[in-house]
């Protein structure tokens, strides 16, 4: 045995925690479980919706939701407007606020800490993975709404609700670009909720308090007083992926949106790093 | 007081929004709190010949500054009121500003006269005198000030004249105007009815009566109000003078103009006089006079004065040798987003270079057209998106054919002209361009009365700029009319493009539609149609439609019945390209890029900054005469933030040796916990050092992978099971499988079947096993221990004391912190032990517990405590016996410290003594000398 090692032998600190293994101890949780069955179950229950309703009231505003039973693409697209505002921030602020501050009520980051983990190397490889899941939880319900939609009301050209169509196959990559903008805007959540994660033993203090700031953003943004203050507010964006699913497709509100989003969202992981990594951990 | 309040609540909103953007980029857009320079107002009614024009004037800073003037004039229908802010601006800009309300406008007397170079033109010439007398303006020569023109749609044909006028004017502005009003009442010779009705029923209100009652009205577009605003009704204006309709109905015009507006609207059709009194009245009568550098804005959304008045007064202009930059804006008259901010700023930028001669100030290109894209769903707005060019193309430039298809169509203009087609409506403006951008068109053919001509899809996408031309024969039936009138039958025919979208639905670009007066048409004509000039991008896959028309809604037509006969005389679509005219880069504001780059900046200054911190506490070398030490710690020092004054520890220093079971003893809150957090590197001392086989540990040192520890409790993911929770946690550290040692580790943990259960479903003991087993996972140098008999039973105690010495007689270490004291006494080796925050004592464990040299004597009798007290001042009396006290309860009897002398010796004394010995003998019990140590079990 030598006793003059600086580490054991095999040790390297840029291979502990791989992304595999933190993986595997997040899937087989029971909110990840629970989290990814409510996203597929969704289309479902719209389907069931839209079947058992009237759909032939005609409506004053012309909406998504007229459309909804048009085509899969249709059907899918309207899964994400029902959803994009608040339903889809719960799975993003979940994993990733949940992801360091469960660790510390389970007790199980000092020992992560002491195997040695380096701390940021464990932030690095929770933020990757949390940021994959949400990913994933936000692919998940246009995706099942795509295959649901397109057996239950056909493959076809994406039809909108103020008139005309967007051919499928470009109505398919539309639709792939405005689930990128969602992603890309819910960062600030991730963020917000990552850097609360480190802040806290209880988990749903940093779920919640994420979710909380987003609505609190939500309501600033109906504060129309602001004026064009509210475009520096994420919640202002949220619905800007519309503009990728109307006939001339707009950068203008996804770029601003995603700006806002890159820009917040940097600044509140630098700020989760730089206080885990001289953190006293005492859980 | 109002002011003031809006002022403070924004920098409340400005502080918030700071805070929200976490600085650094907040800082820049913070600025918007300052008070603006003050502007100085004054207003004066000027007498001119047959009436009183009512100005205001506006100049900024000291009154002695010589600066240019700007005359800033109103749309038909507005007064001087309308310009107050675009005045101010300006003159905050540096300009010296007169407005003025033209005649029969506002509170100016007289009659309209539609700029009548005798009226209203010798009215702006009249400023110009009086702003050459005014202190503050520069003069070019004397009574000859430095001047600039600028106003939307009225007053923009004001300028016109001006500039062709009076040749002291410097540069103009004029925007969505007209270059011949006979040309935008009558075009073609057909009578434009819904816009010219609007515009004289305007003027034929009583004096005062408020304009904007009007459907659209037709002033105060372009840098003004936009028309899209709903109209306004009940202002100061008509509160004071109601509004009524005088006798003669001609309210406010010249009679001529009345009259001529009767003739015609009865008519359906325009005379000659008419179109005269009209055209000489126009800028285009003075077209070769007007010499100065001209911004001409024209509207995209504009059926009143379309796009070629503005190509007409750019290419008269230029013509004459002058500076000209074309600007086509989105909306107009017919409404839509005037884009009143960009405007200002050009038109300011225009005077800027040409009146101050600023070289620097960027006038723009020669040409910009907004293009409109798609909706922005966040605000409702239409997205705009400029192009330019450096050279203005013209209405025709780069035509190319698209071949058009059709059989000859016969229709049929119905009696009555009616019901028509729809195209423009007057005044419908508003929302109109953001349907447009969802292809909406509310434009409409009446079956029966057009014939239309298609193209192919096209193969790829065309952008139409200009103004397209067709080429169609006509003839009209209508056998009963020829025989009446000698010269013939006159066909009226609107021809229009439309862009047909794959699925049929169909656009009619800018809603515009272009007249044709067809005479002779009995005959048959060969007609050269000029279709309205457009900006508009028809995707690959449209088609173009080529409609015409016999009715439409906004123009008059013949009322007599007739069929009309339609061919293409040249099977194609001349389609101007303009292919100079390139779409600029998106334009966005600067927070776009700057936004996230101050994010990224703020980010690494946080992580640097971070990085320093840490790495500037203790040493960071290995101490190489140590790399055989285990533990090592020196001057260790804790203070947890919150308790300024309390020392969760102080000043620790101990040494653990290789093969050692070393004992961490101390009651709750002594700071063993805390000494093995900074051990471990979860919490950073405030001072000291810990090192582990010579290496500093910090947080995440690679040393502590020889090191493994169960402190405080068992730490598992409750949902795994406790054999995935050791494969994970072995995992997790990133080293080979096969060093793991997990059979060992499992023998330990003894947990049978229940290692395929999920955690949440362990007993204490179970978690208290398991998490032992995985801090030895590994076979660690150095194991760390802390309570590890907790919530174990006898026999998994005693097993447990058996692993730890094994354990160490491998050569590794073993640290076992415990408050069972009597535990730690049977398991190590030495001892270190703790109270508040202090070492107390360390050594090996025989030295601490005193081995031979103190004596536990038990008393017969229960004495009592005063007995006790002189049985042991009797006891310290006797030779060999450093101290004698009674021992702590439950034991009782007396606790003696020898001092060299012999047990048996002391044994014989203390009987001799007359002390009721009942039992005699070493006190071997660590309670006892640890309390000692500590000061008794109350401390």
């Amino acid at each position: 045995m030598n006793r003059h090692l600086e580490a054991a032998p095999g040790y390297r600190a840029g291979h502990t925690l791989p992304l595999r293994v933190e993986a595997v101890r997040q899937l087989r949780r029971r909110r990840t479980l629970v989290m990814g069955g409510l996203l597929a179950a969704l289309p479902f229950i719209l389907l069931i919706a839209f079947a058992v309703g009237d759909g032939d009231r005609p409506s004053r505003r012309i909406t998504l939701m007229d459309t909804a039973t048009a085509s899969g693409l249709n059907f899918a697209a309207v899964s994400l407007f029902v959803s994009a505002g608040f339903l889809l921030v719960i799975p993003v602020a979940l994993f990733c606020g949940d992801t360091v501050a469960s660790e510390a009520g389970w007790s199980s980051l000092r020992y992560l800490l002491a195997a040695p983990v380096p701390r940021w190397r464990l932030l690095w490889s929770k933020l990757v993975v949390a940021l994959a899941f949400s990913v994933a939880a936000i692919v998940l319900l246009p995706l099942v709404a795509l295959v649901v939609g397109t057996v239950a009301y056909g493959w076809g050209p994406l039809r909108i609700p103020t008139g005309g169509s967007l051919p499928a196959d470009e109505a398919l990559l539309r639709l792939g670009l405005a689930v990128v903008f969602i992603v890309l805007s819910q960062l600030v959540t991730a963020g917000l909720a990552f850097w609360l994660s480190t802040r806290t033993d209880a988990p749903l203090g940093a779920v919640g308090g994420a979710v909380g700031l987003v609505i609190l953003g939500n309501v600033l943004d109906a504060v129309t007083a602001l004026e064009d203050w509210r475009e520096f507010l994420p919640a202002h964006w949220q619905f800007a992926w519309l503009d990728a699913l109307q006939p001339e497709l707009v950068w203008d509100g996804m770029v601003k949106g995603t700006a806002v989003s890159l820009a917040y969202a940097l600044v509140l992981f630098a700020l989760a790093f730089r206080g885990f990594g001289r953190k006293d951990v005492v859980s | 007081m109002g002011l003031r309040l809006a002022a403070t609540r924004r920098r409340l909103v400005a502080g918030a929004v700071a805070l929200l953007l976490l600085g650094g980029a907040g800082a820049a857009t913070a600025v918007v709190a300052g008070s603006p320079e003050p502007v100085h107002r004054s207003d004066q009614r000027l007498t001119m010949p047959d009436a009183r024009i009512d100005t205001s004037f506006f100049t900024t800073g000291p009154s002695d500054r010589r600066r240019p003037a700007v005359l800033l004039g109103h749309g038909f229908g507005g007064s001087k009121n309308e310009l107050a802010e675009q005045a101010e601006q300006l003159a905050r800009d540096g300009y010296a500003v007169l407005t003025w309300s033209a005649r029969g406008f506002g509170k100016s007397t007289g009659r309209i006269g539609l700029n009548d170079p005798e009226g209203e033109g010798a009215d702006v010439r009249r400023l110009v005198d009086w702003l050459a007398k005014r202190p503050e303006v520069q003069l070019d020569a004397e009574g000859d000030p430095r001047v600039g023109v600028t106003g939307a749609s009225y007053a923009g044909a004001a300028a016109l004249l001006a500039a062709g006028q009076d040749k002291r004017v410097d540069a103009i502005a004029p925007m969505i105007t007209y270059w011949d009003l006979a040309d935008a009442l009558f075009p073609e010779g057909v009578y434009k009815k819904l816009w010219a009705g609007v515009f004289f029923t305007t003027g034929s209100l009583a004096p005062g009566g408020d304009p904007r009652g009007v459907p659209g009205g037709t002033g105060g577009s372009g840098g003004e109000d936009g028309p899209g605003e709903p109209p306004r009704r009940g202002g100061g204006n008509s509160a004071e003078r109601p509004q009524t309709r005088p006798a003669d109905g001609c309210g406010r015009f010249q009679p001529e103009l009345c009259r001529m507006y009767e003739r015609v609207a009865e008519a359906g059709r325009p005379d000659a006089e008419a179109r005269k009194l009209l055209a000489e009245r126009s800028p285009a009568a003075f077209a070769e006079r007007v010499r100065v550098p001209t911004l001409v804005v024209h509207g995209q959304s504009d059926s009143l004065f379309p796009l070629d008045h503005g190509d007409r007064i750019a290419r008269a202009v230029s013509g004459n040798g002058a500076p000209v930059a074309v600007d086509w804006i989105a909306g107009g008259h017919d409404g839509g987003d005037t884009e009143i901010d960009r405007v200002r700023q050009r038109v300011t930028a225009w005077f800027d270079r040409h009146l101050r001669g600023d070289e620097s100030a960027d006038t723009g290109p020669a040409f910009r057209v907004s293009r409109t894209g798609g909706i922005n769903s966040t605000n409702g707005s239409a997205t705009l998106r400029g192009a330019s060019a450096s050279a203005y193309p013209g209405l025709r430039a780069g035509a190319v054919d698209v071949p058009l298809a059709g059989p000859q169509q016969t229709f049929r203009n119905p009696p009555g002209a009616g019901p028509p087609s729809l195209s423009t409506i007057p005044g419908l403006g508003g929302g109109l361009d953001q349907l447009r951008s969802f292809n909406v068109s509310i434009s409409q053919d009446m079956p029966g009365q057009f014939a239309a001509f298609r193209s192919e899809p096209l193969d790829r996408s065309l952008r139409i700029t200009g103004t397209p031309t067709a080429t169609v024969h006509v003839r009209a039936s209508d056998a009963a009319a020829a025989a009446r009138d000698k010269g013939g039958t006159e066909a009226v025919l609107f021809g229009k493009v439309y862009d047909v979208a794959p699925d049929g639905r169909r656009t009619l670009p800018a809603q515009l539609v272009s007249p044709v007066r067809v005479t002779g048409a009995d005959e048959g004509r060969t007609v050269r149609l000029r279709l309205p000039a457009v900006d508009h991008e028809v995707k690959a896959g449209h088609r173009l439609e080529l409609v015409v028309a016999s009715t439409d809604l906004a123009y008059a037509s013949p009322l007599r019945a007739a069929d009309y006969t339609v061919s293409l005389a040249d099977p194609a679509l001349s389609v101007p390209t303009a292919p100079a005219v390139r779409t600029d880069a998106a334009a966005f504001p600067w927070w776009v890029w700057g936004l996230p780059l101050a994010g990224a900046l703020i980010a690494l200054a946080l992580l640097l900054t971070a990085r320093r911190g840490r790495g500037a506490h203790g040493p960071t070398e290995p101490d190489p005469e140590l790399t055989d030490v285990p533990l090592e710690i020196t001057g260790l020092s804790k203070r947890y933030a919150g308790s300024a004054d309390r020392y969760a520890v102080r000043d620790v220093g101990f040494r653990v040796e290789k093969g050692q079971v070393l004992g961490l003893l101390g009651p709750n809150g002594a700071g063993k916990t805390t000494t093995l957090r900074m051990l471990m590197g979860l919490i950073t001392p405030d001072a000291g050092e810990i090192r582990v086989f010579g290496h500093p540990v910090r947080p995440g040192a690679p040393v502590l992978s020889r090191v493994g520890a169960f402190v405080e409790g068992a730490g598992f993911l409750p949902h795994l099971s406790g054999r995935a929770n050791l494969e994970l946690y072995w995992r997790a550290t990133g080293r080979p499988a096969e060093d793991a040692h997990v059979d060992e580790a499992l023998e330990i943990a003894d947990l049978g079947e229940a290692l395929d259960r999920a955690v949440r479903t362990y007993s204490q003991g179970m978690r208290q096993r398991l998490a032992i087993a995985q801090a030895m996972l590994g076979l660690p140098d150095l194991l760390i221990l802390d309570e590890p008999t907790n919530g174990l039973d006898p026999p998994q105690i005693r097993e447990m004391r058996e692993v730890m010495i094994r354990y160490a007689e491998t050569g590794r270490t073993v640290i076992v912190s415990s408050h069972l004291l009597s535990e730690v006494e049977q398991s190590c080796t030495h001892l270190v032990v703790m109270d508040r925050g202090r070492l107390v004592q360390a050594g090996p464990v025989a030295e601490i517990t005193g081995a031979g040299d103190s004596l536990l004597v038990g008393l017969a009798g229960e004495p009592d405590a005063e007995r006790l007290a002189k049985y042991a001042e009797q006891a310290a009396a006797v030779p060999g016996v450093a101290s004698a006290e009674p021992a702590p309860p439950p034991e009782g009897g007396l606790l003696l410290r020898l001092d060299g002398g012999s047990a048996a010796d002391v044994l014989g004394a203390l009987v001799a003594a007359g002390l009721p010995v009942e039992r005699f003998g070493p006190n071997r019990r660590l309670e006892d000398a640890f309390l000692t140590m500590i000061g008794g079990p109350s401390a």
